[in-house]
């Protein structure tokens, strides 16, 4: 009981501390859009949820800021709207009346910024530290442009195809000259095609008049 | 000379179609083209919609069948391209062959480059995240040109075309694209390798797989949300628009281009087919399927461009209901979409100081985002694109629309190509021992080096310069001339006659009626009004200079003088063929008619002499 009163003292201390305002040169105003990020399965924003963010916030301080013990009760945090926005400071953990500077602040911040998103399942974007631009992910550069790859497999494929296709009509080319002779002089005078009616051939060439040696000149 | 001999006579055996269906296929490949994806559904929503399609269905009954008929059937009879078609005519009329094979190279050499374009946008759908999805992160500074304008911008004019910021400013050729454009070549030269032989098997894929592309597309963009707002847009219509001549104008020249006539590749692909053919129906099969397609096509496209639209206005909303809620310290989501006007009405009536100060985008308007209009490579390279990575599983999306923007392409290039081909292996002018492979491959290799120009800098302003003057004008013209060839100089009944030898019946009223009369004078007036809006302002140009003051906005630059000089002669040198012809066949058939009375030796026997 006695720890409960204490508790909410400490809590009521900490909220009422005059340094934490809004628009405060110590410290930032965070937004969070839980609704927008999770829609349905969005969390109720209450007290665990602001004691997780302060603890959170203290994580983020000690990874920054090495060997300085930072408690939940360091993080101030004031003006809790509906919106779930609020201001909160951060004071030394060596000595209470003395608030780490922004730049600290925000640097410890960014260090950690993924791993306070993921404890309350937010992004960037959701869980908003105004004034604190999120860095952005580097894009990953492929050693290869992957452009490259498919452009070097389907101009393989077009350049095998066109040598394969030329080296066949020239084959068959080869073929058909080899075996020429023997049917030609049969062919000349004696094959008759029947010629259907309409179904002629294009282009008809009247031999006589040809320079073809083949036949006598006139 | 290959064929066979039959008493004395050589019997030149001519390529032919392996069935109807190749034939038919590669037909309607060639008119089916990229026009009809991203033009047609364009002019729709310009023109008001579903009023559109009465010009249009006017038009095409009209003016694009009897040319589309005209052209299968002389074809077909004469069985020769457009080169010998003509001369065989009339040697006056030789020209007409030679410009349509004139205006059928200038058309390969700029339609190609699109077509390396979709390459490089297909070769690169196979990355996650899609390149064009972000800007490129630099060390120091972020991109000025992309963040002032969007990834996408970014990614089609600078990372595509590095493109300079001017027409004169040719820039240097750019290696990426030079590789996709020779490549686009080479895959169109395994296709087109053996002439129609090659041709007939490639359009199997060619032809239909677009047609699957766009049903995939058009069930799955109809589950998008905002889909039905764009087609309710594109599909409602605008009667009043039907009273100004421009919609008609540009109905009559949609028609025209879309179908492909006047370019001499019908001429060449029905001349390979057998003398006793129904070409009435084929003509009107194909007529119509260019058409049919447009319009399936304007559905996914504007239900995907309805989405786009849909996301542009929910993101404008949501950045003003954040703007809002953080100002007036609200429960998050307490303002939404649907209740997002009722809200600003109440905080506007109760806390109007700090209402004032919340700075919100007025521009939030779904109908304003749906009247944004593209066309031609806006729509494919910069509006798509933006829709795909919206889309989940973005890269099947782009992977798929790019290989039928190719597949459309390229079945279009071999109906260009073989205007070209066809016309010179009629002539016999090249030696025997030179195989028709090689020469080919001769015939596109120079090809592809005069395309080289579009792989500048400033090469989308050329391709512009080529789109909009050699695929118009002389299309007209010789279009015109083909009509007055076929019906005035070969004359009505001489083709009559033809058509019935064809088809066993001769062709009905309706048919001779816009032979004679209704089809020349709707060429003749749209010519007319062509050209005469085309002369009335010194064309303009939209340039990409991020130096402009109102960038991300395209500058409108007006073209040199020494590029005017182009744009003529790309209209003239086409058409002047057909004077200096039929001027140079009269002068020798004057002298030999004068050479004839001096000298008339009865050996000589004028019959056989060109």
């Amino acid at each position: 009981m006695l720890d409960k009163i204490l508790f909410l003292l400490c809590l009521a201390s900490a909220l009422a501390d005059e340094r934490c305002m809004p628009d405060t040169p110590h410290g930032f105003q965070v937004r969070l859009s839980i609704k927008t990020a999770l829609g349905d399965e969005a969390y109720v924003w209450n007290e665990n949820e602001m004691f997780l963010f302060r603890a959170s916030l203290a994580f983020a301080m000690r990874n920054h800021m090495n060997g300085q013990q930072f408690e939940v009760s360091n993080i101030i945090v004031c003006n809790e709207t509906m919106r779930v926005s609020f201001w909160f400071i951060v004071t030394s953990p060596l000595d209470t009346s003395q608030l780490i500077d922004q730049e600290n602040v925000e640097a410890a911040i960014r260090q950690s910024r993924n791993r306070i998103n993921s404890a309350f399942l937010l992004t960037d974007k959701t869980l908003e530290f105004v004034d604190i631009l999120p860095t952005l992910a580097t894009l990953y550069t492929h050693p290869t442009p992957p452009w490259l790859i498919v452009f070097g497999v389907v101009m393989g494929a077009v350049g095998a195809g066109i040598i394969i296709m030329l080296v066949s009509s020239v084959v068959q080319k080869k073929r058909k000259t080899n075996g020429k002779p023997q049917d030609k002089d049969d062919d000349e005078e004696t094959r008759v095609k029947t010629v259907e009616n309409g179904d002629a051939h294009d282009g008809v060439h009247n031999m006589s008049f040809s320079e073809d040696e083949r036949f006598t000149k006139m | 000379k290959s064929g066979v001999v039959i008493a004395g006579w050589l019997m030149e055996e001519r390529p032919k179609w392996d069935n109807k269906a190749q034939y038919l296929l590669t037909c309607i490949g060639f008119a089916v083209g990229l026009g009809n994806v991203w033009r047609f559904p364009y002019l729709c929503q310009i023109y008001g919609g579903g009023a559109f399609l009465i010009p249009y269905l006017i038009a095409l009954v009209f003016e694009g069948l009897p040319l589309l008929y005209l052209e299968l059937a002389i074809g077909q009879r004469l069985r020769l391209g457009s080169v010998g078609v003509w001369n065989s005519i009339s040697p006056l009329l030789g020209g007409l062959g030679i410009a349509s094979s004139i205006v059928s190279l200038l058309v390969s050499l700029f339609y190609n480059t699109i077509l390396a374009w979709v390459l490089w946008y297909f070769f690169h759908s196979f990355q996650n995240p899609l390149p064009w999805s972000s800007c490129p992160l630099n060390v120091n500074r972020y991109n000025v040109e992309c963040e002032k304008s969007t990834p996408v911008d970014y990614f089609w004019y600078r990372e595509t075309l590095n493109i300079t910021d001017d027409i004169e400013i040719s820039g240097s050729l750019q290696w990426w694209m030079v590789l996709c454009l020779v490549s686009a070549w080479f895959i169109v030269y395994i296709c087109a390798i053996k002439g129609i032989d090659s041709i007939g098997k490639a359009v199997y894929v060619t032809s239909t797989f677009p047609y699957l592309v766009l049903t995939i597309f058009l069930i799955y963009a109809l589950t998008l949300p905002g889909a039905t707002d764009g087609l309710v847009y594109l599909f409602t219509p605008e009667w009043s628009t039907l009273l100004n001549p421009q919609v008609w104008l540009d109905a009559a020249t949609q028609i025209f281009f879309s179908l492909s006539v006047a370019f001499g590749g019908l001429i060449a692909f029905s001349s390979y087919n057998t003398e006793r053919n129904n070409c009435e129906r084929d003509a009107v099969l194909v007529g119509v399927i260019n058409s049919a397609t447009s319009l399936y096509a304007s559905i996914p496209v504007f239900s995907i461009l309805g989405f786009k639209a849909n996301n542009a206005f929910l993101s404008c909303i949501n950045e003003n209901i954040l703007a809002l809620t953080n100002e007036f310290e609200m429960p998050d989501q307490n303002i939404t979409v649907d209740n997002y006007d009722h809200w600003v009405n109440y905080l506007n009536q109760t806390y109007p100081d700090q209402f004032s100060k919340v700075p919100l985008n007025d521009g939030c308007d779904r109908q304003k985002f749906l009247d944004e209009s593209v066309s031609g490579t806006g729509l494919a390279f910069i509006a798509f694109t933006e829709a795909v990575i919206a889309m989940p599983g973005s890269q099947v999306w782009a992977i798929l629309f790019f290989v039928m923007l190719f597949s459309l392409g390229l079945s279009s290039m071999f109906g260009n190509m073989e205007g070209v081909l066809t016309p010179i292996r009629d002539l016999k002018v090249l030696p025997k021992w030179l195989p028709d492979e090689i020469f080919t491959a001769i015939v596109f290799i120079l090809c592809c080096a005069v395309a080289l120009i579009f792989a500048l800098g400033s090469g989308n302003y050329w391709v512009e310069v080529f789109n909009s003057y050699v695929g118009s004008v002389p299309l007209l013209i010789i279009a015109l001339f083909e009509l007055i060839g076929v019906i005035y100089i070969r004359g009505m009944k001489t083709f009559s006659d033809d058509i019935y030898f064809m088809t066993g019946r001769r062709p009905n009223i309706f048919w001779k009626a816009c032979w004679m009369v209704i089809s020349p004078l709707l060429l003749l007036v749209v010519f007319i009004f062509y050209v005469a809006v085309q002369a009335r302002k010194h064309p303009t140009y939209p340039a990409w200079n991020p130096d402009y003051v109102d960038f991300p906005k395209t500058e409108t630059k007006s073209y040199p003088d020494w590029v005017f000089a182009i744009i003529v002669l790309l209209c003239s040198v086409p058409v002047i063929p057909i004077p200096l012809v039929a001027i140079y066949r009269l002068i020798r058939r004057i002298m030999r008619r004068s050479s004839h009375h001096a000298d008339s030796n009865p050996y000589n026997n004028y019959a056989f002499e060109g």
